[in-house]
């Protein structure tokens, strides 16, 4: 599976990542600087909940008429001149992709920032055919440079790493000689990278919001880069998700305020590139040549069912920067290249339950997700979607704790079962019970006492307690 | 008024206190309190882990036990918050989702009774001490409850309030989480403790026994001077 990062099972990743000190470092500083960004930017809206509602009715009309705009987007993208096309799975966007670098002899592809590209391991495939591949978003290029480090986060992809980690990288791949300062170290890369837009073939975008009323699509950057990969090779091919647009300008701007805001505390950033097929006679610049790729890869099968909302994400990443488990195992615990909340949903829709299945349960359902989602996707609520999917449909849940539910099913069921085994309850911790804890607690007790001590059950219950008063009078 | 208790299996098993403190404070403002022997668990332990057909069991028990109460009330607000998500698991069907509706309608955390309700912002309640307090994820986002439990605070003579760094954040506790995930929930409850230390307060609050289960639990292992108190406890205090 394409979108999978590294070989380790979840518990060995999660150990690593809780092990890894500088990158547990970076996140939680990098959640706590975003989380006053977005919520000083949210806040300025003055309306924020009126925002989101508008933002969650705007995607929910284009995934319910999802069929009727991708026409008319692909129809308008050919009245331009341009190439469209469908793609239901990776593969087969990938041999198109290929295809097109092949017929123009391309030994050179430049690339701005794009998900949808990683998801489908698209690097490889151009390289494997002989392509070099160069990414152009400052934090994609580290990675690159250090031998394809997988991202760590949907929009700040080398979160992981801190900016002496990024010198070493450097210094060792590129024969950088400065210090870390990040001025230093961003010079450098723009420096390296303005040779690689003027040699490049072609360029390659994922796509922030395809518009359909006009056939266009939109890019949101802080960088620039995106604008010289589509203003300097001579082919352009743009690859995106199949449900990434908006029917016309009026509600990509919502969407761009909800994402730039939720993403990055800011109002705008500093370039959002609109762009309409090739070049027209009348253009200085721009691609003689224009490729759409819309991509299912899955996407199709998630519409229409219980997880339908997850398709109304605009990959802000606002869930990943406020979620208390990815801050402290990181993004490549997740396994996958979509990590956090978001990625904990979509993952296993995508790359299935048999990889993914632990995802679901890398929560608390504490529902910080579902507070800041631009977009109000319930993301916690999903994630406990997939928890019962696992148990009831996938029947992939450990027998012990199939078998401590059954017993709890019993007990909830019968009051009398129930007050027969709270009564019990503190002859039967008692051989684990040191004054009034358990220190080493046994069966499913055993993990939590690892770490806490377990209260011992009360002698004289609560409901006790009420039961003689009530005889008693109200003297306590 | 007529209130019936909702104790919560934790506080029935565990912290039996803050049953007794809800019970003894509720009948100081005034209310009549009754407790149907028949209540057991909400159904949360189940429900969160994806085993609905279990937690219905329980979720139809409760609906039925507390079927005639006027106002159920409990000191606690993930459990509440349970409550009121029973109308959407039963959502479509024709007997269950009407009495679900209505046991939703009626079921207050104990802040929220008392502020909401009862019209009362100060229990006349004084404790001495320097506290802080673990704003409860349920309660504060799922069930919206945030200004009750600090009104109620601030009124209490002689306590010391200091905010809590990172209140908002989960403590960890999540439950089967807790276990299942042992791991990372250490290093979520660890911070948790941390920043309680870091307000150099005597006592921690908080409004759910779940979470304070799990920070306490914590704080006595690692041997930290800090004493843990359900808020019913505080505001029943003289």
């Amino acid at each position: 599976m394409a979108m999978k990062i590294g070989t380790d099972h979840f518990k060995e990743r999660v150990e690593h990542g809780i092990n890894d000190s500088f990158m547990r470092g970076a996140v939680a500083g990098a959640q706590n600087s975003m989380g006053v960004r977005r919520q000083t930017a949210t806040e300025e809206l003055g309306n924020w909940e009126e925002w989101r509602s508008h933002g969650e009715e705007i995607r929910q009309h284009v995934l319910a008429n999802l069929d009727y705009y991708l026409e008319q987007l692909s129809e308008n993208v050919a009245k331009r001149g341009g190439h469209v096309f469908f793609a239901q799975t990776a593969e087969q966007a990938n041999d198109y992709i290929k295809g097109v670098v092949t017929k123009k002899n391309a030994k050179k592809v430049v690339k701005a920032k794009s998900m949808v590209t990683e998801e489908i391991s698209l690097n490889k495939t151009l390289e494997e055919a002989g392509c070099s591949v160069v990414e152009t978003d400052l934090g994609e290029y580290i990675l690159q440079v250090d031998d394809h480090d997988p991202p760590s986060h949907i929009v700040v992809p080398a979160l992981h790493k801190n900016k002496e980690q990024i010198r070493d990288v450097f210094t060792k791949k590129l024969g950088y000689q400065k210090t870390e300062k990040p001025e230093e170290l961003a010079w450098h890369a723009r420096e390296m990278l303005r040779q690689e837009y003027l040699t490049a073939d072609i360029g390659i975008t994922g796509c922030n919001f395809a518009v359909a009323e006009t056939g266009s699509f939109s890019l949101v950057t802080n960088e620039g880069n995106a604008d010289l990969v589509t203003s300097l090779p001579k082919t352009q091919i743009t690859v995106m998700g199949m449900e990434r647009l908006v029917p016309t300008f009026e509600e990509m701007e919502v969407l761009v305020s909800l994402l730039t805001r939720s993403a990055v505390g800011q109002k705008l950033t500093s370039y959002i590139t609109v762009l309409t097929g090739p070049r027209e006679e009348h253009d200085v610049d721009g691609p003689e040549e224009f490729h759409l790729v819309i991509v299912d890869n899955g996407r199709s099968k998630i519409l229409g069912g219980e997880f339908q909302s997850v398709l109304q994400c605009i990959r802000c990443a606002a869930c990943i920067n406020v979620c208390p488990v990815y801050r402290h195992v990181g993004g490549h615990s997740y396994g996958s290249i979509y990590s956090g909340p978001i990625g904990a949903v979509l993952s296993p829709l995508l790359g299935g339950y048999d990889e993914y299945k632990e995802l679901p349960y890398a929560s608390t359902l504490c529902g910080a997700c579902t507070d800041v989602c631009p977009v109000k996707i319930p993301l916690h609520q999903l994630l406990h979607k997939h928890r019962q999917v696992i148990v009831e449909q996938e029947g992939k849940a450990p027998i012990s704790e199939k078998l401590v539910m059954k017993a709890y099913g019993l007990g909830a069921a019968s009051p009398m079962l129930y007050k027969l085994g709270t009564k019990i309850a503190p002859a039967a911790m008692n051989p684990f019970t040191v004054g009034d804890r358990i220190s080493k607690g046994p069966g499913p007790l055993k993990a939590w006492t690892e770490i806490r001590e377990f209260p011992a059950p009360n002698k004289e219950r609560f409901r006790d307690w009420f039961k003689n008063r009530e005889k008693g009078g109200k003297e306590s | 008024m007529k209130v019936t208790l909702f104790a919560t299996c934790l506080v029935d098993l565990f912290q039996s206190s803050a049953g007794k403190a809800t019970v003894e404070l509720l009948e100081r403002l005034g209310c009549e309190v009754d407790f149907p022997e028949s209540q057991v668990c909400c159904g949360q332990p189940a429900f969160n882990s994806g085993y609905v057909k279990e937690a219905k069991v329980a979720m139809k028990s409760m609906i039925d036990t507390f079927l005639n109460a006027e106002y159920v009330v409990s000191p606690s607000g993930s459990c509440i918050t349970m409550f009121h998500e029973y109308p959407h698991v039963f959502q479509g069907d024709p007997v269950w989702e009407p009495k679900a509706k209505k046991l939703a309608e009626k079921s207050y955390e104990l802040t929220q009774f008392i502020v909401d309700v009862l019209k009362i912002e100060d229990v006349g309640a004084r404790f001495e001490g320097k506290v802080t307090y673990h704003t409860s994820c349920h309660m504060t986002r799922l069930l919206g409850v945030k200004k009750a439990p600090m009104i109620l605070l601030s009124n209490v003579k002689g306590l010391e309030f200091t905010e809590l760094p990172g209140k908002e954040q989960c403590c960890g506790f999540g439950g089967t989480f807790a276990v299942k995930m042992a791991q990372i929930s250490e290093q979520m409850v660890d911070e948790k403790v941390q920043h309680v230390e870091e307000t150099g307060a005597e006592y921690l609050i908080g409004a759910d026994a779940a979470c304070l289960m799990n920070i306490g639990g914590r704080i006595e292992r690692l041997g930290k001077p800090i004493k843990v108190l359900h808020i019913a406890e505080v505001l029943n205090s003289r």
